[in-house]
């Protein structure tokens, strides 16, 4: 099983905002297994996918080289579900970032319509978990190569972020 | 330039949204740790929505002096030495519970004196207020 709960980015602009999409479908086994026969995409899943289109902003901000973990979900307010067939857009702003961590708020969108509005906060582990890998290298990467973060993202100067990228692409 | 009340009115919203408390709660002598619940990561919480609420810089250790619990010269079997308690009382002035906190000073235990008076007193220190 792969943890990825975004299908791709929209917009990524480096350290400030990102938007993505995950299309909820019929054939992902935990729409089963949340309330049997009554298909649902889970509000915690809802929030991971929105902390994945944020917390990728934040590592890389740091290009990388931070451990980033998400420390806490501040607000997670739903105003309605999403079901087989919706397509959920995803909204993150980086509101502030600093050495010890960051603050992203984020929104989910069905349409037109609100569906849930959420506020994160990152922390970069210090000095006593430098030695413990969290991901694999290169994992980061991937994931932003698989959702596409390189075909929409820019730079904070404008730039494509591809080019900051070259040797990983 | 905010009044006191202000200054209160606003960490008291900061409160509030962090922790999930009611307005009520945060009274002035209401400790973080112990009356409201905070745990190490609500402190960085904290510190982002003081630092937007007042358009203030609250650099890494300043409100919580981590690093001086983990500097060797000031730590002695988890317990804060002289030399570190000279260095709290030189960087924490707003802090109000320093002396009860050096009768028995456990690192442990230093977040839960920290009150809700504290952080206002820390928050007067940076920014200009009025009344």
């Amino acid at each position: 099983m792969r943890w990825y709960w975004i299908d791709r980015f929209l917009e990524f602009e480096s350290g400030r905002r990102a938007k993505a999409v995950k299309n909820v479908s019929l054939a992902e086994e935990h729409l089963h297994d949340h309330f049997p026969h009554y298909p649902l995409m889970p509000n915690s899943l809802v929030i991971e996918g929105v902390a994945q289109t944020g917390g990728l902003l934040v590592c890389e901000h740091g290009r990388f080289e931070e451990k980033v973990v998400l420390a806490k979900v501040s607000k997670a307010v739903f105003h309605c579900e999403a079901v087989p067939g919706d397509t959920l857009i995803y909204t993150t702003l980086v509101s502030d970032i600093r050495e010890d961590g960051a603050m992203v708020t984020g929104a989910s969108h069905l349409g037109d319509r609100l569906q849930a509005e959420i506020e994160l906060v990152f922390a970069h582990l210090d000095e006593e978990y430098l030695g413990k890998e969290l991901f694999e290298p290169g994992d980061l990467l991937k994931m932003m190569r698989i959702f596409g973060a390189f075909d929409v993202g820019r730079a904070a100067d404008g730039s494509p972020l591809a080019d900051r990228y070259p040797l990983e692409l | 330039m905010p009044t006191k009340d202000e200054v209160f009115e606003k960490i008291q919203e900061a409160l509030v949204e962090a922790l999930g408390v009611d307005d009520d709660e945060v009274i002035p002598e209401a400790t973080l740790v112990g009356d409201l619940g905070a745990e190490s990561i609500d402190f960085l919480d904290i510190v982002f929505r003081l630092e937007k609420s007042f358009e203030i810089k609250i650099p890494r250790g300043e409100l919580f002096p981590e690093d001086v619990f983990t500097d060797a010269r000031f730590v002695d079997d988890g317990r804060v030495n002289e030399a570190g308690m000279a260095e709290l009382r030189k960087r924490l002035p707003f802090f109000s519970n320093l002396d009860e906190f050096a009768k028995n000073p456990v690192v442990q235990d230093f977040g839960s004196l920290l009150t809700v008076a504290d952080m206002c007193g820390f928050v007067e220190g940076k920014v200009e207020v009025s009344g």
